[in-house]
């Protein structure tokens, strides 16, 4: 059965990544002891959480041998337009306010998208040239304007801090949007399509794939998930300028790479990416609690992509080699 | 890929960018060289290079609105304008200079995003006859006159003293920095260090982290310390970014009134953590005034009324009579401190 060696070594990556988490925490844990009190576990669940679910829609982009580099401007345009509608309407409720987020968002994918698949620019020339348009109108709007928190109702800025259990509510709604991205990568046929497209876009195309649509969806979606991200971002640091989100996009892009997400595409998951997300971000404040200068943060950070990367080519290789036995061994099997 | 597509694409492209540019001001020809009865020359092209366009700090020091410096140019009867890149770094602040030199500006009232990158652009100015004048950020080796919103040594002794006077004077304390390359954030922490030593020696100060001016980072770097320093009894934090992170994160029934928070941030950003009581004093300059004053010295050396010599003065409109001191250096006053008594006057 193909399926079961392939959710094995789905399983080999993912384990891969929680091992490398758990040995750091427990590392950190044993000089540090209060790095697992609940605050700093809370505090590192919520400042994943933006990240987290701009490693989703990147994922679904990667996948497809494709890259979004505009998110962080996305993220950006979204956390000042939405949190701004505060501003003099005292009516604005939360949902709303998300809402408007998650529209703000979708409207920059779905530019990107149609870029993409209408135009078949290149994903990378596209997304870097709306990185710099989508940040160019954030400039215009905002000008040196600012939203600050005096100015966000307390329920909004409570968000963040809400939690059930001792588990930030952000935290578990985050983890349930990441499942059901995974629920529909794994399941969905047009979900399954991404990896086919990301294998080999010109097979997928022989095949009779939508490529172009499936390629569009993957940039709107991503881009809707920027636009929530920006709201929550919003919710979380209460000041909002024109320079919110800047840089995010490589970061999330570090997240889904170290989380086993193929950077040319065609394998890797969602759950990955966010505890690559995840990864990243108790390293960042394991350093600080730790009190090793923050001048190896960035060192260590691109060492571990290093190592993510290397892992990541490995297990292709053994995989690759294991196939190749399989098929040389066991007569062919009927379809699956 | 489909060449005619690419094709139709890029001229979309091109089309938009140029009607874009159209719309932006173009360069006016124009005199320069009347002269007013106070002896100030009028009609001076006057160009104000904050670090960065669109930082809310920098609009209110510069903007005619808030009585910044083209507030100040206007009522001279100089012509003012703002102009910057997008990002606080000198490649993006260069070409703004060198365009505004290329324009025929007659001062440049500048705030350095590098000390020492911008020396090059500047010095050519200054060789050009261009008046040079640095505000909020200095770049000692390349210009006329430095205008500084308050002496390192006053912002670094006073934000010691305000802390002290909310934990007691014994107990540790630790910095949230900017970037750890910040000319001026090393030179009040510096002071800092200095006054802990000669007044309060039963203070210690733990630990000084980098947020980097990135609200994440800040946020971060705060978290740590909490972790790290579970004794921490105050935090100085002398940068607007650092200090409205670490004010988020202690804006908790955990941590309020338990860890107390002071530094440089702006009233706006600060009212929501002063009125509930996490952060009790906190202080900055008022960026207006600053700019203004910066405008003003412009001017007058433009004008020929000073030379940078110590013991120089001048009147600056509304805000009175300053002297240069050493190192060409004008100092605007002791910083402001917000309370909240105070802090609903204020609106930057």
């Amino acid at each position: 059965m193909p399926g079961g060696l392939a959710a094995r070594a789905l399983r080999i990556r993912e384990s891969g990544i929680v091992v490398v988490l758990a040995v750091f925490v427990a590392v950190t844990a044993s000089v540090q002891h209060r790095f697992l009190n609940a605050a700093n576990i809370q505090f590192v669940l919520v400042d994943t959480t933006v990240f987290a679910l701009l490693a989703l829609g990147e994922t679904m982009v990667v996948i497809s041998r494709n890259v979004d580099l505009s998110i962080g401007s996305t993220l950006g345009l979204s956390a000042y337009l939405s949190a701004s509608l505060f501003q003099g309407h005292s009516g604005a409720v939360v949902p709303l306010v998300f809402g408007a987020g998650l529209g703000i968002g979708l409207a920059c994918g779905l530019a990107n998208g149609v870029l993409v698949a209408g135009g078949r620019v290149p994903s990378l020339v596209v997304t870097l040239a709306t990185l710099y348009i989508i940040r160019g109108i954030d400039i215009l709007i905002v000008g040196g304007k600012e939203v600050t928190a005096a100015s966000l109702p307390a329920s909004f800025l409570q968000i963040p801090k809400a939690t059930v259990g001792g588990v930030p509510d952000v935290a578990i709604a985050v983890a349930v949007v990441i499942g059901i991205g995974a629920y529909y990568l794994r399941t969905f046929r047009s979900g399954r399509d991404l990896y086919a497209i990301g294998s080999s876009p010109q097979a997928a195309r022989l095949v009779g794939l939508p490529v172009g649509r499936r390629v569009f969806t993957a940039f709107a979606a991503s881009g809707a998930i920027a636009g929530l991200a920006g709201v929550l971002w919003a919710a979380q640091y209460g000041t909002v300028n024109s320079s919110a989100g800047t840089g995010y996009e490589l970061q999330v892009i570090s997240a889904v790479v170290v989380g086993g997400v193929a950077i040319f595409g065609g394998s890797g998951g969602v759950v990955g990416a966010a505890l690559g997300a995840l990864l990243l971000a108790t390293i960042s404040t394991a350093l600080y609690v730790l009190g090793i200068s923050p001048f190896w943060d960035q060192a260590i950070w691109g060492f571990l992509l290093l190592v993510a990367i290397t892992l990541d080519q490995a297990i292709g290789a053994r995989l690759t080699a294991a196939l190749r036995r399989r098929r040389t061994r066991e007569p062919p099997e009927g379809p699956s | 890929m489909n060449p005619r597509r690419a094709a139709w694409l890029a001229a979309l492209a091109v089309s938009a960018v140029a009607a874009l540019a159209a719309c932006s001001p173009g360069a006016s020809g124009g005199s320069s060289g009347g002269s007013s009865s106070g002896g100030l020359k009028t009609g001076l092209k006057v160009y104000v290079v904050p670090k960065q366009l669109g930082n809310p700090y920098f609009t209110v020091a510069d903007s005619a609105k808030t009585g910044g410096a083209i507030a100040a140019l206007n009522a001279l009867g100089e012509s003012g304008t703002e102009t910057s890149g997008t990002a606080a770094t000198p490649s993006s602040q260069i070409p703004a200079i060198q365009a505004a030199i290329s324009k025929g500006a007659n001062a440049l009232v500048v705030s350095a995003s590098d000390s020492s990158a911008l020396c090059p652009t500047l010095t050519s100015a200054m060789r050009r006859g261009v008046t040079v004048v640095t505000y909020d950020s200095d770049a000692p080796a390349c210009r006329d006159l430095f205008v500084n919103q308050a002496s390192s040594k006053a912002i670094g002794t006073s934000e010691v003293d305000l802390l002290a006077k909310e934990i007691g004077d014994s107990g540790q304390i630790a910095i949230v920095s900017a970037a750890a390359s910040a000319t001026n954030q090393n030179a009040w922490i510096g002071y800092m260090k200095q006054e802990l030593k000669k007044k309060y020696p039963k203070i210690r100060l733990v630990s000084t982290v980098y947020g980097n001016d990135d609200p994440t980072t800040s946020t971060q770097v705060t978290q740590g310390l909490l972790e790290q320093y579970p004794h921490l009894k105050g935090i100085i934090s002398p940068t607007t970014v650092g200090i409205a992170a670490a004010a988020a994160v202690l804006d908790s029934p955990k941590y309020r009134g338990k860890v107390q928070l002071t530094g440089l941030g702006t009233p706006d950003e600060m009212k929501k953590f002063v009125s509930d009581g996490t952060v009790k004093a906190f202080e900055l300059w008022n960026p207006a005034d600053l700019g203004y004053l910066a405008a003003y010295a412009a001017v007058d050396y433009a004008s020929g009324k000073l030379s940078g010599a110590a013991g120089q003065s001048f009147t600056a409109g509304k805000l009175g009579r300053f002297t240069v001191g050493p190192d060409k250096t004008i100092v605007l006053g002791p910083p402001l401190v917000f309370t909240s008594s105070n802090i609903s006057k204020y609106h930057f």
